[in-house]
């Protein structure tokens, strides 16, 4: 935090002092005074931009859940499917957004799809390479045991994922939101990437900068949110640490 | 009455020549080592028992062959192989769980347990928890609650400090005494194989065959000092001879 403030403090300083025009840098004073006497105006552009993040990555990672677990099984289906999904990791963005709102209007189908694209390639390989870290002394004791492989999956390939399923969520859903954003940026009715675009073509970068205040906002709730999860969905890894940080682990 | 039997197994991974000719026995109630330097091929052996892998040759459970999936066997692995996800309770569970037992029914047959294996009030913990010592007997529980007819043991005390390593030896002695497992173990270290075994088969580098079988004339319990001591002394430093030593023109010399 602290970081964040000196440099606001800087900015402040700058824009103050300088006498630079506020429709040029506006101070990080008049964005947020700004943002308050338009927050009615941002929250309604906001809740979109949030429906989309979420349905957007809801969407995402139904997709890369089911694959991985295909591609787990049928390994050969990697080598098929792990090109296309790399180029499609490629396609610019710029380029791709006012295609798909082009083709889909400018409803939410295109946001989630535009979400869902940038989301998904880094999910599925979390969730590929997570299965692979299995230590292959449990797999073998497991077979030994007499255990198939979808038990196999179930006792170990997918717990075994964990840590690095939450690294890709929490990679991913900062993805969703620029995503999100973009999407809107290219046509949109409400949200709060054409909020930001309508504020600068009338020359108002304050209030682009409050709308990127309130997706950072989003951002970071969202994070944390990924964080609390992990540390809900994997009690093992605090007590684990909390023992070691005491010198009680050997 | 020997219960495992091994009739000239060999296994090649591509051109690979690991196991060149393996052949031994393990009777029932019985504690054999397998003995032999880093990289002969003693984990293979274990992946062919329990079907990980084949290979060519006879393997034989009381005169039967034996099946793909080594049921016979319940299995040890080098590292204690724990899943850090489950609380030790369910990590002695999980091979019953496999077998299709019910959780409640499993935690119940596992429970008593604890006490004896020095784990009682670490039920609820996670393995990140115990120390290497209490780890390795968490999955030592977990493989004899299995009822299998007999353990492979894959190096089980390898990767703990040496003082932890010579306690878990003396207690596997004792708990051996009590239960009379059959069990094969492999192992590199010649101390632990003497102190441990009935017998022991000392396996040549890759490829490996089978250079000598020697028995483990010591009374048990293992004491320490001693006569016995001094015999154990001697039994060491002659199979350090034959491993460090090798003559390739010796072939088979049993004892």
């Amino acid at each position: 935090m602290v970081p964040v403030g000196l440099l606001l403090l800087a900015w402040q300083l700058y824009a103050t002092c300088s006498g630079i025009k506020p429709t040029i840098l506006p101070a990080p004073s008049r964005v947020f005074e700004q943002a308050m006497l338009n927050r009615e105006a941002l929250a309604d552009n906001a809740i979109p931009t949030i429906r989309a993040t979420l349905l957007g990555f809801a969407c995402s990672l139904s997709a890369a859940f089911a694959l991985s677990m295909l591609v787990d099984f049928f390994q050969p289906l990697r080598r098929a499917l792990f090109p296309v999904f790399i180029v499609s990791q490629t396609l610019p963005l710029v380029a791709i957004a006012p295609l798909v709102v082009l083709w889909f209007g400018f409803g939410l189908a295109p946001k989630i799809m535009l979400v869902a694209l940038v989301t998904f390639f880094p999910m599925l390989v979390a969730l590929v390479e997570g299965y692979e870290s299995t230590e292959a002394e449990i797999g073998q004791m497991l077979r030994a045991m007499g255990a198939g492989r979808w038990r196999i999956f179930m006792l170990a390939r997918l717990p075994s994922a964990l840590p690095y399923f939450f690294a890709g969520l929490r990679i991913s859903i900062t993805y969703a939101v620029v995503g999100a954003i973009f999407a809107e940026y290219a046509g949109a009715a409400k949200g709060l990437g054409i909020y930001m675009l309508n504020a600068k073509n009338n020359f108002r970068p304050d209030l682009v900068l409050a709308a990127v205040g309130v997706s950072a906002a989003l951002t970071l709730v969202l994070f944390g949110l990924t964080v609390l999860l992990q540390r809900l969905a994997m009690p093992w890894e605090r007590t684990g640490k909390a023992i070691a940080g005491k010198g009680r682990r050997p | 009455m020997s219960r495992l039997e091994l009739r000239h197994v060999r296994k090649a991974f591509g051109g690979l020549d690991v196991l060149a000719d393996i052949s031994l026995i393990v009777g029932a109630g019985e504690f054999v080592s397998i003995l032999g330097p880093s990289g002969a091929g003693k984990s293979t052996l274990f992946q062919l028992l329990t079907g990980a892998e084949h290979g060519e040759g006879e393997m034989l459970f009381d005169g039967a062959p034996l099946d793909d999936h080594g049921r016979h066997f319940a299995f040890m692995p080098q590292r204690d192989a724990l899943m850090p996800w489950r609380r030790i309770l369910d990590n002695a569970t999980l091979g019953l769980e496999v077998q299709g037992i019910r959780r409640k029914a499993a935690r119940a047959r596992v429970a008593p347990l604890f006490a004896e294996f020095g784990l009682a009030g670490f039920e609820r913990h996670f393995p990140a928890q115990l120390s290497g010592g209490m780890r390795q007997r968490a999955a030592l529980l977990r493989t004899v609650v299995q009822e299998r007819d007999m353990l492979l043991l894959d190096e089980p005390f390898g990767a703990l400090d040496a003082l932890t390593r010579t306690a878990m030896q003396r207690w596997l002695e004792q708990m051996w005494q009590h239960h009379r497992w059959t069990a094969l173990l492999i192992t590199h270290d010649v101390r632990e194989a003497v102190f441990l075994s009935d017998r022991i088969y000392v396996l040549s580098a890759r490829p490996a065959r089978i250079v000598r079988e020697l028995k483990v004339p010591l009374p048990r319990p293992r004491s320490l000092g001693g006569d016995a001591a001094r015999q154990a002394s001697a039994l060491e430093a002659e199979i350090l001879d034959i491993i460090l030593n090798p003559n390739p023109f010796k072939g088979h010399d049993h004892d």
